[in-house]
């Protein structure tokens, strides 16, 4: 295995910097394994043989970045995993991207995803699953699998994608990398193929926290073309805590209890015991409506789909069935477009908003999300963070999840409650449960990343997790 | 008329006199070249996100204050979901349950509400038809797409097309007069539905409407609602009832055809616009708005009846035509007499003058006419001679009393010329002249004629027929 390969992200960045690496060599070196890939992670490689020129002082380094599929990127495929957006090149580059690329990271590749972000194995993609890279018979999670199977994989330094329910802390667990899912607002979402608006948000998967914060650094900050996106409201650093003293962990009886995994269970109380020598403080909290979460969840976020996807018509854009008439064109342009989970949550979503039933269930839905934020700001009364496993489960069989749509949807039972109430939590490795990885999940309040990513190093040099064995 | 009352409401959409559209940055187009006014924002491409145009929320709250509305402190965006070629996000951006203004009024008619969203796009349907079904082919045209607009809906206080055609040009001049909108219908920068229904006369509860759509001039608002009046009483007078439904208006045969159920029938699945944040105006928008407010049409007509002692017809013709509001104010202020005044404006100059002008730019300055209109008030000029003065004036310029002294065309004095002329038409009449002695009159008239054209226009009439009567002796 190459030197070059062994580096994290931010090593290999400063070692560009200080002259030990050519930046042309780590280009050709990622390049190549991305272009050899076996797992299916990417849906388009970067056909430039020498990396674009990238300023020597520029705080990512030259190193190369993987870019989730529904990352519009101008010229380039950007397809959301989707069959109706075949072939479509963007005019335009999102925020996110140019942030990175203009900071030092160029464009190594696209990752294949679920379809329109909607899923937890990366099942639902119009381009084949993606595999773990861990055990080739198993998902990598979703919806960023093809970015985390990339990264674990050692086909990329580092990479984005994008977390409404889960969609990066999930793969991430599953795949043993750091996920980091921002407080919502902290990065633009200009140019992302929108899934559901008020939860989207981009972030960083990476092999350490200190890539993590190093690549979150350079993706934050307010654009004048998304009116949601704020100010971080402090310079992000690089972390540097080896220790937990005088940190108050929360751990909610809703989420590390009941329905998970023994495995995963024993790796977590593992962690916690790891956290206490550290110098913690574990302390019972209780979320009390996080069991109505994913109720809560799988209306809003089809209700708000249901509508972003309404764009995919055939007039513009995008496949077209032709047909004799309009609404027969829509019809078949739809019906062969959009995979199963996608036309699912499209009618779910219609049929939560339609007149008579808004208030039962959109309207509903929303009183809950506002209960959830509300037992997280109380937590914070007594507790810095609050902790978790990332997933209920390891990584799972290729199909075993495909026909039970709920079981599907459990994957995301610790990490939406999170999203609905808008923080900013990380996944980062935590060990292995019969030979697979598991993540352990740290939530705080709102530009609470700072100190999120200080805990999270702290912890992850106690843990020492190896990845190495999915980069052979 | 019918025993019935028709109660009617308008709901008006105006294009903003914004630079660039409601939610990017593109400039608005006049007729540009197709789709070159466009975006990923107002294409809908994936992944583009609207960001509202703070000129359009000016204009907004200028509406709100001049209309006396009361201004939301959070209103919100929602999206209303429908699909259609000419929607190219499949979801338009409207204010729906909380807009920006609420209540206020525009002369005597109140307001429901006032709202901002945006246009939709331009179909061209090809084909014979001009309409989506039996068109060959379909094209868009997305310059239009996008651009900001705000939706003003009246309470039901209108009981005749008329009324509503005159409301409607005082709401024109209103908003054109707060530069918020250049507001030209056949351009499309104004737009008009009406909710039509009809009563029986002196009865309170409201019938059913009918709302009434693409009346795209004010011409065929008049004609769109008197059909729907007509028919109404066509349907209750035969014993029938009039059932909720949506016209369309076909300008061509000036009929009005309920539009397909099946284009009807939406659920347009409201929800708030989560790529907006709510829109909460600071103090400091709404000094801004206070700032630019002009004094208004409605005002300004109050002001000219009661400063000017103007009649209503004409203080509300000056008021809604500022152009001629200005142009009176200076020759009032040149003058004694203002109503003498706007009447030489209104019923004179105007007259001479090419439609819709403006004064100002004419060959008669207001100071001019001012004083031609003192001469006259003075007893110096005819009103006949003056009005000939005028045509010089109208024609080449020049101060009117330079024209009466080098045309002699001041008033003739006592000095027995009158008398003369009098008495020489007398002679050259002398049948006419028999008539009149022998009891008819009315034939004098016959011998006015003459005499003004003897004296061209310098006399008086009244005392033309005094010295008649006296010198024939009636």
């Amino acid at each position: 295995m190459s030197e070059l390969l062994e580096l994290t992200a931010a090593q290999a960045a400063e070692g560009v910097r200080t002259g030990t690496v050519d930046p042309g060599e780590l280009w050709t070196e990622y390049r190549e394994r991305a272009l050899a890939d076996e797992l299916n992670a990417f849906s388009w490689v970067s056909g430039e043989i020498s990396p674009p020129e990238v300023e020597r002082n520029a705080p990512l380094g030259g190193v190369p970045l993987a870019v989730k599929d529904l990352f519009c990127t101008e010229g380039i495929p950007s397809q959301a995993g989707s069959k109706i957006l075949e072939g479509y090149r963007p005019p335009y580059t999102a925020t996110a991207v140019e942030r990175l690329t203009s900071a030092g990271a160029p464009l190594l590749g696209k990752t294949h995803q679920d379809e329109f972000a909607m899923g937890s194995s990366t099942e639902n993609c119009a381009y084949g699953p993606v595999l773990n890279p861990w055990d080739r018979s198993r998902v990598p999670g979703g919806s960023s699998g093809g970015s985390a199977a990339a990264v674990a994989s050692g086909a990329a330094p580092w990479a984005i994608g994008t977390d409404t329910g889960g969609s990066i802390r999930q793969p991430a667990a599953l795949c043993g990398i750091v996920g980091l899912k921002p407080t919502y607002g902290a990065v633009s979402r200009y140019g992302m193929i929108a899934f559901a608006s008020s939860l989207d948000q981009a972030g960083p998967l990476t092999r350490d926290v200190t890539d993590c914060a190093l690549l979150f650094g350079a993706m934050v900050g307010q654009d004048p073309c998304d009116s949601t996106s704020l100010a971080f409201p402090e310079p992000v650093g690089l972390p540097t805590a080896s220790d937990l003293r005088g940190v108050r962990l929360g751990v909610p009886e809703e989420l590390s209890g009941e329905g998970i995994e023994s495995g995963v269970l024993a790796t977590f109380h593992a962690t916690l015991d790891r956290a206490r020598d550290l110098g913690a403080e574990i302390v019972d909290i209780t979320l009390p409506h996080a069991p109505h979460a994913l109720a809560a969840y799988y209306l809003i976020a089809p209700a708000e789909a249901s509508a972003n996807l309404a764009r995919y018509d055939g007039v513009r854009y995008g496949l077209r069935e032709p047909a004799d008439d309009l609404l027969t064109m829509y019809t078949h342009t739809r019906s062969e477009g959009f995979g199963a989970e996608v036309k699912r949550r499209i009618m779910l979503g219609t049929y939560a908003l339609s007149s008579g039933y808004y208030d039962a269930y959109y309207g509903k839905a929303q009183k809950v999300r506002t209960k959830i934020a509300e037992d997280f700001t109380a937590a914070w009364q007594v507790c810095d963070f609050m902790v978790s496993p990332t997933s209920p489960g390891a990584a799972f069989g290729l199909g075993d999840k495909t026909d039970d749509p709920w079981a599907m949807y459990l994957n995301d039972y610790c990490t939406v409650p999170v999203s609905l109430a808008g923080l900013p939590a990380i996944s980062i490795p935590n060990g292995l449960a019969d030979g697979l990885p598991t993540g352990f999940q740290i939530a705080g309040p709102a530009f609470s990343e700072n100190r999120i990513l200080d805990s999270a190093r702290a912890l992850e040099q106690a843990i020492g997790f190896d990845g190495s064995r999915a980069r052979e | 008329m019918s025993g019935y009352e028709p109660v009617i409401g308008l709901e008006i959409h105006v294009q903003l006199s914004t630079r660039t559209k409601m939610f990017c940055s593109c400039a608005l187009s006049f007729g540009e070249e197709p789709n070159t006014r466009t975006c990923p924002v107002c294409l809908g491409l994936p992944g583009a996100l609207p960001v509202l145009n703070a000129r359009a929320v000016h204009f907004g709250l200028v509406m709100g204050l001049a209309f006396g509305c009361e201004l939301a402190p959070r209103s919100i965006f929602h999206r209303k979901n429908y699909f259609y070629p000419d929607n190219p996000k499949a979801y338009q951006i409207s204010q729906y349950d909380v807009p920006l203004c609420l209540g206020g009024r525009v002369g005597d008619v109140r307001l429901h509400r006032i709202h901002l969203e945006e246009d939709a796009a331009k179909l061209i349907h090809l084909g014979e038809s001009g309409r989506i079904h039996g068109s060959s082919a379909s094209i868009v045209d997305f310059n239009r797409a996008g651009t900001p607009l705000a939706e003003i809906v009246s309470e039901p206080d209108l009981h005749s097309a008329e009324q509503a055609r005159e409301w409607l040009t005082l709401l024109r001049v209103t908003l054109r007069q707060l530069g918020v909108s250049d507001v030209n219908m056949e351009e499309g920068s104004l737009r008009c539905d009406a909710n039509v229904s009809i009563r029986p006369a002196g009865t309170e509860e409201l019938g059913t409407k009918t709302e009434l759509k693409n009346m795209n001039s004010f011409r065929f608002v008049m004609q769109g609602i008197n059909a729907e009046i007509e028919r109404q009483t066509a349907l209750l007078e035969a014993g029938e009832t009039v059932s909720q439904e949506t016209l369309h208006f076909d300008p061509a045969s000036g009929r009005l055809t309920p539009l397909r159920s099946k284009e009807e029938a939406h659920d347009y699945r409201y929800f708030p616009e989560p790529d907006l944040v709510p829109l909460a105006p600071t103090e400091a928008m709404v000094q801004a708005a206070r700032d630019v407010l002009p004094e208004l049409p409605a005002q300004r007509a109050e002001r000219y009846q009661r400063d000017w002692g103007l009649p209503e017809e004409t203080a509300r013709l000056f008021a809604f035509r500022p152009e001629l509001g200005a142009y009176f104010e200076v020759a009032a202020t040149a003058s004694d007499d203002s109503a003498v005044v706007a009447s030489w404006v209104k019923d004179e100059l105007l007259s001479r003058l090419p439609a819709e002008s403006d004064p100002a730019a004419s060959n008669v300055p207001p100071p001019a006419l001012a004083k031609l209109a003192g001469l006259v008030q003075e007893g110096g000029i005819t009103r006949g001679a003056a009005r000939q003065v005028l045509d010089r004036m109208v024609e080449a310029g020049g101060d009117p009393g330079e024209i009466v002294e080098a045309e002699g065309l001041g008033a003739m004095g006592d000095d027995g010329e009158l008398a003369a002329i009098v008495a020489r038409v007398i002679e050259e009449h002398p049948d006419v002249a028999e008539r009149v002695r022998g009891g008819n009159a009315k034939a004098i008239g016959a011998l006015v004629g003459p005499v003004m054209k003897e004296t061209k226009g310098r006399a008086d009439g009244g005392e033309v027929n005094r010295l008649l009567r006296r010198q024939l002796g009636v």
